[in-house]
């Protein structure tokens, strides 16, 4: 047992960890829903009072596909101050990298019954299918893309901006800008992407079919491990000597550029990653929730994202993912309890949590806990001074 | 406070550290810097005075690559044109500065500041796959000393006092191995303690260093005990030892005389 320990130290993520006990709370809490979570939806029967109905686990699944954008803006926001008021872009192009092989999938499936096309392109006499559809039957060219596509985007709008030196609310409202334009042109029919109405009516994904428990399940186990993944990958990013020039860019950018850092190239590469990850979360929520439309890249999606992570605690990471999961809980909760105040609530909690919570969940709770051990250590005087 | 060893520079084989020569530069008209020319000499401690307005903090700028100059030569070394560089390539080239208002990352500790400080390949990927080495350890550990911080080495750069940023700014600059340190304003808001303190550090760092230093404090620049320049105006008004210039009529004038 202690070799295993040993060995479990001495590995990247052990040492990752060590000094990381949310995290590792964290990762074990991930862990234990990919098993369990299965295990009470497939092996306890339907009519057990322990059987977990599928329609949670895929409501769950969402919520980890937040967690992992929530993350992802946390990265840039926290640690670096890039305040993406557009993150919502890069989780929709991911979205629709796989939306677009989902479709593929159908085949001769669809209402039309074209084996060529996919219905909306039908409906629009369309006679062949557009170059950049080209390449989508294969799942793996597909994910490829969905990393690849927001991070292009990422790469050629944060090369733009950085080297600019476009920073604080300027950078905030271009991206705003971004993917409003985005949404704006998704809308058109003609931009062959389903218009308005988006993509949806998948049927399976690789020969799994999408409607079933198991596929579901696969899905959820799929996007706790990214979650997990993408965790260790960010706390080694910031944990790293790059993480800390990350910290000084976001306090004192000047100061960092007269040490002779070329801030424009640090903050591109974190804004590329981060770009990457929200793709991903994309990518893994579209088969979720079987479409992806227009309305992802709507400018109030990737202001509810910032919310997630003020709320959560800005620039720890974990409070990204407690953030994410709270507040959507939230709003799943209110917006069937009291449809007409969610609005409002997610108003009013920002401000609150600006006002008063300026460190998020996750500072509430280090604060209490501070509290906590000045209290412990001033009942034990004599232990001290001895 | 104990000598900081460093590679020795052959400062004989160079004219000068930094050449100014006939620069000026104008913001909306108004002429911040006119026919500004000055020079530097390698190894050499220079303080830089002159009232509000005179020009200091836009000399540093342009030195330094965050503004360009309109007109006129900035030269590093005789025959570096820091007019074509940018913040980051000057820095890397050998010019420190360290700003007005101490300027440090308030949410690092103070070992972190220095070991970001550290002179080093500046890359993304160098920094991702960044591990010090014990030399560097030792170095950090060396300069921390020299700036009498220490002690608190972990803590958090933001719970310093003023005059400990200062210090700690200056710490920081040494660590990038510059040979040409820009200081602007150490004293500003230190006790007379600590300005002693402080201008003694910066004749310690000079035994290594060439250093420019701007500063308001006339005790200070006193105990620097070096050639002063007075800036008026965008332009040199004079140059020379602090009893000469603070005898001409003309700085006597510009100082007192409104």
């Amino acid at each position: 047992m202690s070799k295993f320990d040993d060995v479990f130290k001495q590995s990247l993520i052990g040492r990752l960890l060590q000094s990381d006990r949310a995290g590792t709370w964290l990762l074990g809490a991930l862990l234990a829903l990919a098993v369990l979570v299965p295990f009470f939806n497939l092996v306890i029967p339907a009519d057990s009072f322990l059987h977990l109905p599928t329609y949670l686990v895929v409501l769950m699944g969402k919520y980890l596909c937040y967690a992992l954008l929530a993350l992802a803006l946390d990265l840039i926001w926290g640690y670096c101050g890039i305040l993406s008021l557009g993150h919502g872009a890069f989780f929709a192009l991911g979205g629709y990298a796989m939306g677009m092989h989902l479709m593929r999938q159908i085949g001769d499936r669809g209402v039309y019954g074209n084996a060529e096309l996919p219905d909306f392109m039908v409906f629009l006499n369309w006679t062949e299918l557009p170059w950049y559809w080209y390449g989508f039957d294969n799942f793996f060219f597909a994910m490829f893309m969905v990393a690849l596509v927001p991070a292009a985007l990422a790469f050629v709008f944060g090369w733009l901006a950085f080297r600019s030196r476009v920073t604080g609310v300027y950078l905030s409202i271009i991206t705003q800008a971004m993917t409003y334009a985005l949404l704006l042109a998704f809308f058109r029919n003609d931009m062959g992407f389903g218009g308005n109405n988006g993509l949806t009516d998948f049927k399976d994904i690789l020969g799994f079919s999408l409607q079933s428990d198991g596929t579901r399940n696969v899905l959820f186990v799929l996007s706790a491990l990214s979650v997990a993944g993408a965790y260790v990958l960010c706390r080694a990013i910031v944990s790293s000597k790059y993480g800390r020039v990350l910290v000084a860019i976001r306090d004192a950018e000047s100061r960092t550029r007269f040490m002779g850092y070329r801030v424009e190239h640090f903050k591109l590469f974190v804004f590329v990653v981060s770009a990457m990850l929200a793709g991903i979360a994309g990518a893994l929520y579209v088969p979720q929730v079987g479409i992806i439309n227009p309305g992802e890249f709507s400018p109030v999606n990737s202001i509810e994202i910032v919310i997630w992570v003020a709320v959560g605690g800005r620039g720890t990471l974990f409070g990204a993912v407690i953030g994410a999961i709270v507040v959507n809980y939230a709003k799943t909760y209110f917006t069937g309890a009291f449809p007409e105040v969610w609005l409002f609530m997610l108003g009013a909690l920002f401000v609150i949590s600006t006002l008063y919570l300026p460190k998020g969940i996750v500072g509430v709770v280090n604060q209490y806990r501070e509290r906590l051990a000045v209290k412990n250590s001033a009942n034990k005087p004599q232990e001290l001074s001895s | 406070m104990s000598a900081v060893p460093k590679p020795g520079y052959h400062f004989e084989e160079m004219q000068s550290m930094l050449y100014l020569n006939g620069v000026t530069k104008s913001f909306d008209g108004f002429k911040a810097i006119n026919n500004l020319s000055l020079d530097i000499a390698p190894g050499e401690l220079r303080a830089i005075i002159g009232p509000n307005g005179a020009g200091k903090s836009t000399m540093m700028d342009i030195i330094t690559g965050k503004t360009r100059p309109d007109v006129g030569e900035v030269r590093f070394r005789d025959s570096i044109d820091l007019t074509r560089y940018d913040e980051a390539e000057i820095a890397n080239l050998g010019i420190g500065r360290k700003f007005q208002k101490p300027t440090v990352i308030e949410s690092l500790s103070l070992w972190d500041n220095l070991e970001l400080a550290l002179a080093g390949n500046r890359s993304v990927v160098k920094a991702l796959f960044h591990k010090l080495s014990g030399e560097q350890r030792d170095r950090i550990a060396e300069v921390i000393e020299l700036v009498g911080l220490a002690k608190r080495a972990q803590e958090l750069a933001g719970n310093l006092s003023h005059g400990q940023k200062q210090w700690l700014e200056i710490g920081m600059l040494i660590m990038q191995e510059p040979e040409l340190l820009l200081v602007d304003e150490p004293a500003a808001g230190m006790t007379d303690q600590e300005t002693m303190e402080t201008a003694a550090l910066l004749k310690e760092i000079n035994r290594d260093h060439t250093i420019v230093v701007v500063e308001h404090d006339m005790d200070f620049i006193k105990a620097l005990d070096s050639k002063v320049t007075v800036l008026h105006e965008g332009s040199v008004l004079a140059e020379g030892r602090l009893e000469v210039v603070s005898a001409n009529p003309r700085v006597i004038e510009v100082y007192l005389g409104r």
